[in-house]
């Protein structure tokens, strides 16, 4: 219990920008209209490629003679480009369809 | 001073996620938000090279060079059609690189040459560390695993069907809970075990594959929602990781967008969550057609007659369904739009929120062909409009106009929110066969005196409707 307790006070902070994060994302998210739904999705996917970050102080952290630590951070940060890069690109295409319409 | 800098870029980048998604919620201005939310990502990655002793740079550098290259590429060939399952692919690509993430930093600890060695001592040392390793790796796998079963059903190189076997429900959960069991274990005991923290992300890889087989068709636009939120919340727990506040944002706000869609399209189905997991609509009853006496005559109509009834009409809504997707008749049906619209027709399409195979799928086929988005109406906003409507024409949908949600309690559909096809004057149905739809049962509206098929292949009976008004 009184693990429990420390654990939530030592990282107090993180939980308050959890919790509002939670609460901002939910709100701004419900403001998109149905027409959306697709590039919110696929944009959102792409924002999931932060994880991008990661991968890349893996690799900074990592023993340049340690080859399978540093194929394994490799790959990383490739499929997560591939998520950022890919995925941004395809919402602009398919946001450029609905922009265009204004007439 | 390095790392001020670089935490300040962080807090630009996060904001620019934020105001990136908040222009999303108007089509004019959602493309400058996708740029927004891009150039944060651009900038979070640039300032991450300016850490303080990163190494490898260079060769993060050209694993970058290469993931943009690819991505792009993918991003620019891939069909407006196959949309839904490039998302998964790269939703996948996204939790397999958390995963990874994950399984290097346990393989660092162990096998490197990094001042942590002792494991016991930093997992003691910081619970949230080892909690959300533990997560990252769990649901890194399944994301991924799940992503790429989503796209090969999507896709077709796994099947589209509802996949059963025996047991599954148990199979399913007890994997679930051995899982759970072993994370928590490992987190209690604190125990530095390498290969049993590989066997976690084992066993989330197969869960993920299992949990994605038995879910068919129309519930795939819940799946690709839900292995969405599963992505954002592996990079929540990766920013724990690395207690970085950009990954943890970038996480929360997907996770929470993700969530939302979810819930959003169960809603649309009226259909809980543990019952789209669970497997397909339970075709138990068996016994719509029996007691309740149904008219079984199909009417249909002729080419000529159509293009007249299309023509004379004042208002005519179409209602896109996911055979209009797998016929590519978007753009045909944008050029029958415009012929009837020079005639003085009055022109809407009726757009149900779980048409297709992902969250707003049809909006971004018709888009694709240049239909205005103010001609794309919601469910709520169309449906007092049916009785005042000449013509409905119902493209490749089914259980979305199935009357039986509103009237038939037996009905698996009974209580889903339905477009009120059957309200409007004339019912024109494009549809290859007299198949059920997913749900598997039959639809009256078929068979109302109101209604007249048109059979064939969507795109080559619109090219042919096309044909017949202009000649009118």
């Amino acid at each position: 219990m009184e693990n429990i307790l420390t654990l939530i006070h030592d990282n107090l902070q993180l939980i308050y920008v959890l919790i509002l994060a939670v609460f901002v994302g939910i709100e701004v998210m419900s403001k998109v209209p149905q027409v959306l739904h697709t590039p919110l999705m696929s944009g959102s996917n792409a924002l999931s490629g932060v994880v991008i970050i990661g991968s890349i102080l893996v690799m900074g952290k990592t023993d340049p003679n340690n080859y399978a630590a540093l194929a394994m951070g490799f790959v990383a940060v490739v499929l997560a480009t591939l998520n950022v890069v890919g995925g941004f690109a395809v919402t602009d295409r398919m946001l450029d369809m609905f922009r265009k319409k204004k007439k | 001073m390095a790392t001020q800098l670089i935490d300040i870029g962080y807090l630009i980048a996060v904001v620019l996620f934020i105001l990136g998604i908040k222009y999303m919620s108007h089509p004019d201005s959602a493309r400058k938000g996708n740029l927004l939310a891009a150039a944060g990502m651009g900038l979070a990655m640039l300032v991450t090279f300016f850490m303080p002793g990163l190494q490898n740079i260079w060769v993060s550098l050209l694993a970058i060079a290469i993931g943009s290259v690819v991505g792009y590429v993918m991003s620019m060939r891939v069909a407006m059609t196959a949309m839904p399952q490039m998302v998964s692919f790269f939703n996948g690509m996204g939790g397999a690189a958390a995963a990874l993430i994950a399984i290097a930093e346990v393989f660092g600890i162990f096998h490197g040459s990094q001042a942590t060695t002792d494991f016991h001592g930093l997992v003691n040392s910081n619970y949230f560390y080892f909690g959300a390793l533990l997560v990252s790796l769990v649901i890194g796998a399944v994301s991924f695993s799940g992503s790429i079963i989503a796209m090969g059903k999507l896709q077709g190189f796994v099947t589209g069907a509802s996949v059963k076997w025996p047991f599954q429900k148990l199979t399913n959960n007890g994997l679930l809970v051995v899982t759970l069991l072993l994370c928590v274990y490992l987190f209690t005991l604190h125990a530095h075990q390498e290969l049993l923290i590989y066997l976690i992300c084992l066993l989330g890889l197969v869960f993920g594959i299992l949990f994605v087989m038995p879910i068919g068709g129309a519930d795939m636009p819940v799946v690709i929602s839900l292995l969405n939120a599963f992505t954002g919340v592996t990079a929540a727990t990766t920013g724990m990781l690395f207690d970085n506040k950009v990954m943890l944002m970038g996480g929360v706000l997907v996770g929470a967008a993700g969530l939302l869609l979810t819930l959003l399209m169960c809603r649309a189905m009226n259909r809980s969550l543990t019952a789209v997991l669970f497997g397909a609509f339970n075709s138990g009853g068996g016994a719509q057609a029996g007691d309740r006496q149904l008219d079984t005559t199909v009417r249909e109509i002729s080419l000529s007659d159509a293009s007249i009834l299309l023509s004379y009409a004042k208002k005519v809504v179409v209602i896109p369904g996911y055979g209009l997707a797998v016929a590519q008749a978007q753009h045909v049906v944008h050029e029958l739009e415009k012929l009837l619209e020079e005639k003085g027709v009055e022109v809407k399409y009726g757009i149900h929120p779980v048409a297709g195979r992902m969250p707003g799928h049809m909006n971004v086929l018709l888009a694709e062909s240049d239909v205005p988005y103010d001609k794309l109406i919601e469910m709520e906003t169309i449906n007092p409009e049916f009785p005042t409507v000449d013509a409905v024409v119902v493209i490749g949908a089914n259980d979305v106009v199935n009357p039986a949600a509103h009237t038939d309690p037996s009905s698996p559909i009974y209580g889903m929110p339905i477009l009120d096809a059957d309200k409007a004057q004339n019912i024109i149905v494009i549809k290859r066969s007299m198949s059920a739809g997913y749900a598997g049962i039959e639809n009256e509206l078929f068979y109302n005196p109101k209604t007249r098929m048109l059979f064939g292949d969507a795109k080559g009976v619109l090219t042919k409707l096309v044909a017949a008004v202009k000649e009118l």
